[in-house]
C-alpha cells in the first residue's frame, strides 16, 4: 500500500533547538494517531507537513507529493483543524466555510452549498448564520471542523479535536470523525494527547517523544493479538495434567501463583474447548481475562524508553 | 426551504484558477465594507473635488456656460496645468490616508486575534497571495480615489481641448499615475504592517496617523532645534511632496507640492534621499508584514 505520509528524515528546529529530530516512518493506515505528551513535536509535525515549518533536513511526502517542492498541491489535499481557536470573529458561520471553501479552490455556488452541508453535518445548522464569535467552545470545535470538510480534502489533520470539549460533545465529535474515518473517501491524521480518542479513531499510531519516534504501532494488528493471550484463574488441577492437558491443545503457557496461568491461544483454538478439558479434569476456572495490552501500555512503555525508542 | 444531506461526501467537481482565489478576499472585504455607512459615504464624498474640478474644466472650455453664470472673465482665473493637476492628487491623497487609517487596521487584525491565519495559510494560498489579497483592498479603494479621477480629468481636459494639449502635457498624466501609485502602495504597505502588528483597531489607526502628523512634528522640532533640514526626513508628507514635484516637473520646479505634502521653499531635500527613506519605509512595513504572517507563531 503506498504510503499516506512518509517521513524521510524529516528534521525541524526552531533557532537552535532541534523540535523533530530525522523523522523515519512510512504511515500507511487510513486513520493515524499521533500520540505524545505535551511538546513532543505533534503540532510541529503537522505544521512542516502544512508548510508552516520549513524542515531544516530531510523532507516527508504527503500522498506522493513532496512536502518541500509541492507545497501549494499538498495544501491543495489537506484540510485541517487546528489546536486553538481559529475564527474571524464578526464573520458568521456559513460565510467564514464559505471563504474558506473558496480559498481551497471551489467556485462559490458550489462552496456555498458545501458550507451549509458541513454545518448540518457537524450539527451546528441552526447556528449558521451567528457571528462565529458568539459560539461556545464546543461550537467553535464543530466549526473548525465544517471548515476542514467542507472543500472535500483528501487527507484531514485533526489537532486536539476534543480540547476542552464536555463529555456529550466529546463524544459526538468522536462519533464524527469515526463516521467521517469509516466513509473511506479520505485519511485522517488525529494528533492529541488523549489516548481514548486515538485508540477510539485510529487504526495506526505513532508515539513522539521529544521529537523521536519513540513508538508506530498497528492498533489493529495489536487489537488482535490481544484477543490471542489470556490471563486465567483455576481453582484444582494443581498436579500439573490441566496445564500438559492445554499445552497439547497448542497453547504455550505460563504457571503463577493461586492457580493462576497465562496463557497464548494458537490460531484456531476456541475459548470453549479450555473450558471442555478443564472440566474433564474436574478444573474450575473461575476467571478468564483476555490480555488488554492497551495503547496506554504501549504509549508508558514508548515513555519509559530511554532514548525516546522502543 | 433548501434541505442539507446530513452526511459528508467527498468533493470532485470544478475548481478554480489559483489567480482567481486571490480575489476572494478582497471581495468579502467589500461585503464587509459596504455595510458601514460611514465609509459609503465618505468614500463617495471623496469624489465631491474631483466633480468640481470637472465642472471647472467644462466651465473653462465653455463660453455659453460662463456667459450664463455671468463670469465671461473667469476663465483667465482657471488654469489646468500642473498646479491644478497636483492640487487634486494632494487632496485626493489627503482623503486616502483617512480611508486607509478606518480601513486598513481591520484588515490583518482580526485574523490575527483569533489565529484564522492558520486557516488561509494551510490551503493552497500563500503568504504572498495573503498580503497581495488583502492589500488589493486598499489598491482598489484608494486607486478609485487618487489616479482614476485624476486620469479621468486628464482626459476630459484633453477631449476639450485638443490632441495637441494631450501631446504636450503627457507628462502630467504619467507623473499622476506613478505619484498614486508611490503614495497608494506606501499607504497600503503602512495599514498592513500596522494591522498585523497593533491588534486593537482604533490603536492602529491612531498610530498611523502619528506616523504622518506626530512624526512630522518630530522631524520640524529637529529642524529648529539642530538648525538643520534634514528633520523633514522624518516627514513623510515631505517626502512623498518631494518625489511628486520631480516626477511632475522635473529638477526645476515651480510649484512646491499641495496640502499635505508641501514643501518648505529653500528647505528641499535632494529627491535621491527622500526616495531611499520612502524605500527604507517600504522594506521595513514588508519586514514587519513578513515576521507576522505565518501559519504558526514560533517560539525560539
Amino acid at each position: 500500500m503506498d504510503p499516506v505520509i512518509e517521513l524521510d528524515g524529516l528534521e525541524v528546529r526552531f533557532g537552535d533547538r532541534v523540535i523533530l529530530n530525522r523523522l523515519k516512518a512510512a504511515l500507511t493506515g487510513r486513520s493515524i494517531g499521533l500520540l505524545g505528551p505535551n511538546g513532543a513535536g505533534k503540532s510541529t509535525l503537522l505544521g512542516a507537513l502544512l508548510g508552516f515549518h520549513k524542515p531544516f533536513s530531510g523532507t516527508a511526502r504527503i500522498l506522493g507529493h513532496d512536502i518541500r517542492t509541492h507545497a501549494r498541491q499538498v495544501r491543495g489535499l489537506i484540510g485541517y483543524m487546528p489546536e486553538n481557536d481559529s475564527f474571524i470573529a464578526n464573520m458568521s458561520g456559513v460565510h467564514f466555510v464559505r471563504m474558506m471553501a473558496e480559498l481551497s479552490g471551489l467556485p462559490p455556488a458550489q462552496a456555498l452549498e458545501r458550507a451549509h452541508e458541513a454545518f448540518f453535518y457537524v450539527g451546528l445548522g441552526e447556528v449558521r448564520y451567528r457571528p462565529l464569535g458568539t459560539y461556545s467552545l464546543g461550537m467553535k470545535q464543530s466549526a473548525k471542523l465544517a471548515q476542514a470538510i467542507a472543500h472535500g480534502p483528501k487527507l484531514l489533520f485533526l489537532d486536539e479535536p476534543t480540547n476542552g470539549l464536555d463529555p456529550p460533545a466529546r463524544i459526538r465529535m468522536i462519533q464524527l470523525i469515526q463516521e467521517i474515518r469509516d466513509r473511506g473517501d479520505l485519511h485522517l491524521i488525529l494528533s492529541s494527547h488523549l489516548l481514548r480518542d486515538v485508540e477510539e479513531c485510529c487504526d495506526q499510531v505513532l508515539i513522539l517523544k521529544e521529537g523521536n519516534i519513540a513508538a508506530f504501532c498497528n492498533l489493529e494488528e495489536e487489537r488482535r493479538a490481544n484477543r490471542r493471550f489470556l490471563e486465567i484463574e483455576t481453582r484444582g488441577g494443581l498436579d500439573g495434567v490441566f496445564l500438559e492437558s492445554i499445552e497439547k491443545l497448542g497453547c504455550e503457557t505460563a504457571p503463577g501463583a493461586q492457580g493462576r496461568v497465562k496463557l497464548i491461544l494458537p490460531d484456531g483454538l476456541e475459548i470453549r474447548q479450555l473450558y471442555e478439558v478443564a472440566a474433564g479434569q474436574n478444573v474450575q476456572i473461575r476467571r478468564l481475562n483476555h490480555r488488554r495490552d492497551s495503547l496506554e501500555d504501549i504509549f508508558l512503555k514508548a515513555m519509559e524508553a530511554p532514548n525516546g525508542s522502543l | 426551504m433548501a434541505v442539507y444531506k446530513k452526511t459528508y461526501r467527498p468533493y470532485d467537481g470544478a475548481m478554480t484558477s489559483p489567480w482567481s482565489r486571490v480575489l476572494v478576499i478582497p471581495r468579502y472585504a467589500f461585503d464587509d465594507l459596504r455595510k458601514s455607512r460611514f465609509l459609503s459615504i465618505f468614500f463617495l464624498a471623496s469624489f465631491v473635488y474631483p466633480l468640481v474640478c470637472a465642472l471647472l474644466i467644462y466651465v473653462e472650455h465653455n463660453a455659453s456656460a460662463l456667459r450664463i453664470l455671468g463670469a465671461e472673465q473667469m476663465s483667465k482665473f482657471i488654469s489646468i496645468n500642473v498646479t491644478f493637476f497636483l492640487s487634486i492628487l494632494g487632496w485626493q491623497s489627503m482623503l486616502a490616508l483617512f480611508l486607509a487609517a478606518f480601513v486598513g487596521p481591520g484588515r490583518v487584525s482580526p485574523d490575527l486575534s483569533n489565529g484564522g491565519l492558520a486557516l488561509y495559510l494551510a490551503r493552497p494560498f500563500s503568504r504572498v497571495e495573503y498580503v497581495v489579497g488583502k492589500m488589493l483592498i486598499l489598491l482598489i479603494l484608494l486607486s478609485a480615489m487618487t489616479w482614476v479621477p485624476g486620469l479621468l480629468l486628464f482626459g476630459l481636459q484633453g477631449y476639450l481641448e485638443g490632441w495637441a494639449w494631450v501631446t504636450a502635457n503627457a507628462r502630467l498624466a504619467v507623473a499622476f499615475f506613478v505619484s498614486a501609485w508611490i503614495w497608494i502602495l506606501l499607504l497600503s504597505l503602512l495599514a498592513l504592517a500596522l494591522s498585523a502588528w497593533v491588534k486593537w483597531k482604533p490603536a492602529a489607526g491612531a498610530l498611523m496617523f502619528g506616523l504622518f502628523f506626530v512624526a512630522a512634528g518630530f522631524g520640524g522640532a529637529i529642524d529648529v532645534v539642530q538648525n538643520t533640514r534634514w528633520g523633514h526626513l522624518m516627514q513623510i508628507g515631505s517626502l512623498v511632496g518631494t518625489v511628486w514635484v520631480y516626477l511632475f516637473e522635473g529638477s526645476n520646479p515651480t510649484t512646491t507640492g499641495a496640502i499635505f505634502f508641501r514643501i518648505t521653499p529653500g528647505e528641499e531635500l535632494p529627491v535621491w534621499s527622500c526616495c531611499i527613506v520612502l524605500a527604507l519605509l517600504t522594506l521595513l512595513c514588508l519586514y514587519m508584514l513578513a515576521r507576522k504572517i505565518r501559519g504558526a507563531e514560533v517560539v525560539r
